[in-house]
């Protein structure tokens, strides 16, 4: 029997919930297993750096790799992952497009580190102590990775072929995009593991979106229980479907929340924050400025709203903060 | 602080702000030279991934221009054009960008002398405002990190 694929999964900055969308692969999970060689899955086996190191260049048909690159260590792990793989996919919101991690982006390091081992609440911390990349006691020295400015998607650090969307990606998304490697029925290089379309498309509620919207009064999801056959979007709760790339199924509409957009944009849409916003800013029925400004009061964090999941990879990629980024 | 030049891209609509624009050449007025237009059918066309293209790419400021209230050859164009500058400014401020860097503004056909003035105006407050920089040159952390990439973990 000729060799099986070696499969390499692999975690940056993220949450654990890609790792659980591999688990709910359910009994498929054993199928793929049996197809594959798994030669690294830090959640799950014991692998280490030495044995990916030891393989030759190009020797995993491929790495599927969650999270945002944040630090130092995922930099080094994912060139090197890159440099044994024929294939590499982007698993997840955070490697497809930063993720919500990204948001750190609004902030860098210094801010980051004085909030959380300085000003925040619970910290007790009265020697101050901060990670540094270096630190000795007891002639012992220790090294700890450098925490960047800047998470980044995972195409800003390393080439990645494949991206399969999500936060996390639902089952049948990792199934399919799983079959299609064993099968070798990838679509071209650079292709998102996912619809085509808008997901209004696949919305049951679609039907009850009217053709042009206009809005008084926008939403917010705990100011309302939606009613459960209309277009939520059509209800003032700002839904993202309209921009964001179908295949999940319209998970979060059927739970009765409006789509905050986790799929990412269309192959055509080039800043998914952006297009969201203009799209959603447009529907507002007001003319007159002071109108506008009220009506837009119900979007009182557009970054948390529109780039929920894509700030890194946006236009603008982060806060501008004066140059205090390197 | 001299030398330097803000470069101003201005969107803007065909039927009124464009003519004004060509009315101020024509009448040989003098504005500073720092914006470089595009032409759009409408405002309405103006879509806030066009002014982070422009940032991303070198701009310091993004003028937009469209028919006055009323007047827009599509009926809404303009309104819309508001509602999302409205919009684009708060999501400025969270982003640490000035919001003087986007400015809509409306000038009708016949408002050449109004085209020279907001250029002008805006110019003067890119340049007190300074380049813009929003992201980072890539490879600009490793250079800071030279520990990053050593392998220091294998
Ligand atoms: S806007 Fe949202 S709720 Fe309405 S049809 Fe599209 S996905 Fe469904
Ligand atoms: S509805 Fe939107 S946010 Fe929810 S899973 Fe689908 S793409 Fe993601
Ligand atoms: S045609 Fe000028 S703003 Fe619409």
């Amino acid at each position: 029997m000729a060799e099986k694929p070696k499969v390499a999964f692999y975690w940056c900055g993220s949450c654990g919930g890609c790792e659980e969308a591999v688990v709910d692969l359910a009994e498929d999970l054993l199928t793929v297993a049996e197809a594959v060689d798994i030669v690294l899955w830090p959640v799950a086996m014991d692998f280490k750096k030495q044995d990916v190191e030891a393989l030759p260049d190009g020797a995993i048909t491929a790495s599927f790799i969650n999270g945002t690159v944040r630090l130092s260590e995922h930099e080094e792990w994912v060139k090197l992952l890159r440099r044994k793989s024929q294939l590499v996919f982007a698993f997840g919101s955070c490697a497809h497009l930063g993720g919500i991690p990204g948001l750190a982006n609004l902030s860098n390091r210094e801010e980051i580190f004085r909030w959380y081992y300085k000003e925040g609440p619970t910290v007790h911390n009265p020697d101050g102590h901060e990670p540094t990349p270096e630190f000795r006691q007891n002639g012992y020295a220790f090294e700890l990775p450098e925490f960047w400015n800047t998470a980044r998607a995972l195409d800003q650090v390393i080439e990645v072929d494949y991206y399969i969307p999500g936060c996390p990606p639902p089952a049948h998304i990792v199934k399919d995009a799983v079959m299609a490697l064993l099968q070798g029925q990838l679509p071209p290089k650079g292709s998102v593991l996912a619809g085509s379309r808008a997901l209004c498309h696949e919305c049951p509620l679609n039907e009850t979106k009217p053709e042009k919207l206009l809005l008084k009064d926008l939403k917010r999801p705990h100011e309302v229980i939606p009613k459960p056959d209309e277009c939520l979007l059509a209800q003032g709760l700002l839904c993202l479907g309209p921009v964001t790339r179908g295949g999940c199924g319209a998970l979060c509409i059927n739970a009765h929340m409006p789509c905050t957009g986790c799929f990412g944009p269309l192959d055509h849409i080039r800043d998914f924050g952006a297009k969201g916003l203009g799209a959603l800013a447009s529907i507002v029925d007001f003319q007159d400025e002071d109108d506008i400004e009220r009506a837009l009061e119900k979007i009182p964090d557009p970054v948390g709203t529109f780039f929920k999941y894509s700030l890194p990879a946006s236009l603008v990629q982060r806060r501008n903060m004066g140059g205090k980024t390197s | 602080m001299s030398a330097y030049e803000p470069k101003i891209v201005g969107i803007f609509c065909n039927w009124c702000a464009y003519t004004a624009a060509d009315l101020a050449g024509i009448s040989r007025m003098k504005y500073a030279p720092n914006v470089r237009i595009i032409r759009v059918m409408c405002s309405g066309r103006f879509d806030p991934q066009m002014v982070f293209w422009a940032f991303k790419h070198g701009a310091d400021g993004v003028l937009i221009a469209g028919c006055h209230p009323g007047d827009c050859h599509y009926q809404e164009g303009n309104y819309k054009a508001l509602r999302r500058y409205k919009l684009l400014q708060k999501l400025l401020d969270q982003l640490g960008i000035e919001r003087e860097r986007v400015r809509l503004e409306w000038i009708s056909a016949s408002e050449g002398e109004k085209v020279k003035q907001v250029i002008d105006e805006m110019t003067e407050t890119l340049r007190r405002l300074g380049p813009l920089k929003i992201q980072e040159a890539p490879g600009e952390e490793a250079a800071a990190a030279p520990a990053a990439g050593g392998g220091h973990h294998g």
